[in-house]
């Protein structure tokens, strides 16, 4: 095959991997369930979605309460249907996984959510007002959780979002492969139905002040998510695409995203496997992920390690990356350094140390940076007591600012980021808003 | 390898597995099939009375993404013209000699008809006959079928008039749609039958459909009763053929017994076998998946016997019947307790909720130190697959507190993870006839009932 063809073949290659399941197998597969009681897949669950419950509901065709169940738990469980890391969650703890195919639980969560948005079925309906009023700050799952959950409880909800559209990493940064955009909107959608009131266009620090959400609000949540993709403080690095950037185009503006011919994307988590999917199925002939650890090191899950090697993804470990050599404007190599792995470093892992002289280019006419985001900009601007540069919380998720609560990847000095654990934050943020505003009468 | 052969009341065939008298045998066509792919022997469907069918005919009880786990039917006996039915069998017959043509039969209760109906078979050159004194619909309103089989005397009657003129085997085949089946078996017995046959299908409604509210199957807005048959019925079979063998005048005619009812695998007709089949007749398992099923009745049959030492059909038929018995008969001082193997637990769950909901709450969850704990005790702000499959607690039998009631060994998915443990309970054997004949006024009050079970040292919990 030519190049040509290649990338006529690749076209429209970033839907939905997954193909929705059909009623059949649906209920096939959710016959398989065995219906454990107390089930582990329930407790791997960040936010406890009771499993079995919505599954023998998919069997007995009770979509309805199927969907709802899960939404109880879980107000994004469409989004989580699909980004979630089940390997490593429920499925993972599935009885059948030792000696079975474990249950398709992500597949099956999507089916239903699948016929409660394509009903457009109201789950919830709002408490009687309380009259009181709560602001979140960024609509992504933490902010959509918690707003949901307050709103389910008759708060008025001001939902601040700094860019055009809600939904936040959903939205933008979640390749469509995983998750369509649709997807994401959808549950914005649902959540400003139970009367969650959205400010698109509304940045603390910029229009807004936390003075004017003292005077207005009797709680502020924030799920303000991480900062902009770290430096890497290399020459040339102006000519590098920053990998959000990339996701996002190729999410809401595809046409006009360039994609090289040969690219070579910096880093080896989550983030950067979308990216590397992205510029090989839009056409990269050859695509390289360089890393200064080992295959070892790498922070994406295994399953995407998986699917990455599938699509014909090349790896450079132990890779340093230390200049771009670019001519008028285009970018013609990637200069590196070898490494090798010495003591354990602050992260726990082994520390990459270059090997002198062990210089060489790495050819590309594309490089994509994804190497991880710089720490909540916001914590200077409000002085929270921070951990490890995230934003610090209590039990209750509380910051040290009385009454200012805080959740999602903002926080997660511990553990790793991912959706489902924004979700829970939101929820349990919510409770504890909730508390704190009943005591107060 | 086993000799699969038998002589059922005169009629032989290669193997002991028929077609039962039903759709799949409604043809010379699929009769000449069903013996090329290896049947031994097919009970033509119903031929007699003159009648007209509807469609939309068979519902089916489907379970847990399982197909038809039962099928119910509203079709007659046989629409084909009497004419072309008696030349295929005339047809099949003899292209295969070796293999058993049964031909069932089903006219009005009239002694000439009957005669004529039997003396037309016989010029077929068939092995045998079937009388129908099963079918619960459609025929059983207009006097015939279930009709007869519910009333030993009307089966005696007919079964007398079919034996004055019968010249091959008489198998008179028996409805399960009666509260003793005895009593058809000891008529048809009495009028001098060759053989008998059982089950044929219940009565049944197979279900309403939710979006329309009508009947399944739905026949032009109506549905009603059909007959029942498929894997479901198997338990109900083994029953019924076993009290024919346990009555002492059916039983102790010594009349062959063609066993049927939800018969799929050669597992199925084993156990036919064992209590007191020696003949087997298959439809559902076959109109699911067609006539290639004999081949692994057959296979797997034949290995079963070859590994148990049988080597023919008689040396297995009502090898299980002895130890078919009653509740006055058991002994009440066997004891079994359930163990469960921890390395083979899986850890559902579904054996202690079973328990503690439902059975007698012997089943303990415990955490890793061994101490007792609720269910749902884990840390709501944990999760992980690591963290939910090394926290979760394990199940453990109290054997000091397990009645035996067998419910966790039937709930649990994983084969032999939970064994029920013969153990000693210290006590003589002793039956409830036993205690109803020696100590009566235990049988009578509940105050004499404390007394024995103190003396014994039987604890219920």
């Amino acid at each position: 095959m030519t190049d040509i063809q290649l990338r006529t073949a690749h076209a429209n290659t970033l839907n939905e991997l997954l193909p929705p399941l059909s009623r059949n197998e649906a209920a096939v597969e959710a016959a398989r369930c065995l219906m454990c009681y107390d089930a582990p897949c329930t407790h791997a669950c960040p936010t406890h979605i009771d499993i079995p419950k919505f599954i023998k509901k998919i069997a007995t065709q009770n979509l309805r309460g199927s969907a709802r169940t899960i939404l109880e738990s879980n107000l994004l469980g469409a989004t989580c249907a699909r980004v979630c890391p089940v390997q490593e969650l429920c499925e993972g703890a599935c009885v059948l996984g030792t000696e079975h195919k474990p249950i398709a639980i992500g597949r099956l969560q999507r089916y239903a959510m699948d016929f409660a948005y394509g009903k457009g079925m109201d789950v919830f309906q709002p408490a009687k007002a309380t009259g009181k009023r709560v602001a979140v700050i960024g609509a992504g799952p933490a902010g959509l959780s918690c707003a949901g959950e307050l709103a389910k409880r008759g708060y008025s909800v001001t939902l601040f979002e700094k860019r055009d559209l809600a939904g936040g990493l959903s939205t933008y940064g979640i390749i469509g492969l995983r998750e369509p955009v649709e997807v994401a909107l959808a549950e914005v959608t649902m959540i400003a139905k139970l009367g969650v009131k959205l400010e698109t266009g509304r940045e603390l620090g910029t229009n807004l002040t936390l003075a004017d959400l003292n005077t207005n609000f009797g709680a502020v949540f924030l799920s303000v998510g991480l900062g902009v993709t770290t430096t890497l403080g290399i020459p040339g690095e102006e000519h590098i695409v920053d990998g959000l950037d990339y996701i996002e185009q190729s999410k809401l503006d595809a046409p006009n995203l360039v994609i090289g011919r040969n690219v070579v994307v910096i880093g080896a988590g989550n983030t950067a496997i979308d990216c590397a999917t992205i510029a090989r199925r839009l056409g990269a002939s050859q695509v390289t992920m360089v890393y200064r650890r080992s295959e070892k090191e790498m922070t994406a899950y295994a399953h995407e390690y998986d699917f990455i090697k599938r699509e014909g993804v090349r790896f450079s470990f132990l890779t340093q990356p230390v200049r771009v050599h670019a001519e008028s404007g285009s970018v013609n190599a990637l200069e590196c350094l070898r490494m090798t792995l010495g003591p354990a470093d602050a992260s726990g892992r082994p520390s990459p140390q270059s090997v002198a002289g062990s210089e060489f280019l790495l050819p590309a006419d594309q490089i994509v940076k994804a190497t991880g985001q710089e720490k909540p900009s916001i914590v200077s601007l409000l002085k929270l007591k921070t951990e490890k540069g995230f934003i610090q919380v209590d039990a209750n998720f509380e910051t040290s600012l009385t009454g200012v609560y805080a959740g999602g990847d903002c926080i997660r000095a511990r553990g790793a980021a991912s959706t489902v654990m924004a979700v829970q934050d939101g929820k349990l943020a919510a409770q504890s808003i909730h508390e704190r505003l009943v005591a107060r009468g | 390898m086993a000799d699969l052969s038998i002589n059922f009341a005169g009629i032989r065939s290669p193997n002991p597995f028929w077609l039962a008298s039903a759709p799949p045998s409604n043809s010379g066509l699929q009769v000449h099939r069903a013996f090329e792919a290896g049947w031994g022997g097919a009970v033509w469907k119903t031929i007699g009375a003159p009648v007209l069918n509807v469609s939309n005919r068979y519902g089916a009880w489907h379970y847990a993404g399982q197909k038809m786990l039962a099928i119910n039917n509203v079709e007659l006996i046989s629409d084909r013209p009497l004419e072309v039915n008696l030349r295929e069998i005339t047809e099949v017959k003899r292209a295969w000699p070796d293999r058993a043509v049964v031909v069932s039969a089903m006219v009005e209760s009239k002694r000439e008809t009957w005669h004529d109906i039997i003396r037309r078979i016989q010029d077929t050159g068939a092995d045998g006959i079937e009388l129908n004194y099963g079918c619960p619909h459609g025929m059983s309103e207009r006097g015939m079928g279930s009709a007869v089989g519910q009333v030993p005397e009307y089966c005696e009657q007919i079964t007398r008039w079919v034996m004055e003129v019968a010249r091959i085997p008489v198998i008179v085949k028996l409805t399960p749609n009666i509260s003793d089946i005895v009593m058809p078996a000891r008529a048809a017995v009495s009028a001098g039958a060759n053989a008998l046959s059982l089950i044929n299908t219940l009565n049944s409604i197979i279900g309403v459909d939710l979006d329309t509210l009508e009947i399944t199957p739905n026949i032009g807005g109506k549905g009603g009763h059909g007959g029942y048959a498929g894997p479901a019925v198997k338990p109900i079979a083994l029953n019924m053929l076993a009290a024919l063998g346990k009555d002492p005048v059916v039983g102790g005619s010594k009349l062959p017994i063609s066993g049927m009812g939800g018969i799929s695998t050669w597992r199925d007709a084993a156990e036919f076998l064992l209590l007191g089949a020696s003949s087997l007749q298959v439809c559902t398992a076959v109109m699911h998946y067609g006539f290639r099923i004999v081949e692994d009745l057959c296979d797997g049959l034949s290995n079963w016997m070859d590994e148990k030492g049988f080597a023919r059909i008689t040396d297995v038929t009502g090898r299980s019947l002895q130890r078919v018995s009653d509740f006055s008969n058991f002994d009440l001082s066997f004891r079994a307790v359930a163990r469960i193997d921890q390395q083979k637990c899986i850890r559902c769950n579904l054996c202690y909720v079973a328990c503690n909901d439902t059975a007698h709450q012997c089943i303990d969850l415990m955490d890793k130190d061994g101490h007792v704990v609720p269910p749902q005790s884990y840390d709501i702000r944990t999760n992980g697959k690591e963290e939910a499959v090394n926290k979760r607690p394990s199940v453990h039998v109290r054997e000091e507190d397990c009645v035996g009631c067998r419910l966790c060994y039937n709930v649990c998915p994983v084969e032999d993870c939970i064994r029920m443990m013969e153990e000693p309970s210290g006590r003589q054997p002793v039956t409830w006839a036993q205690i109803s004949e020696s100590h009566r006024e235990v049988t009578e009050d509940w105050e004499k009932m404390k007394e024995y079970r103190e003396k014994m040292g039987i604890h219920i919990h």
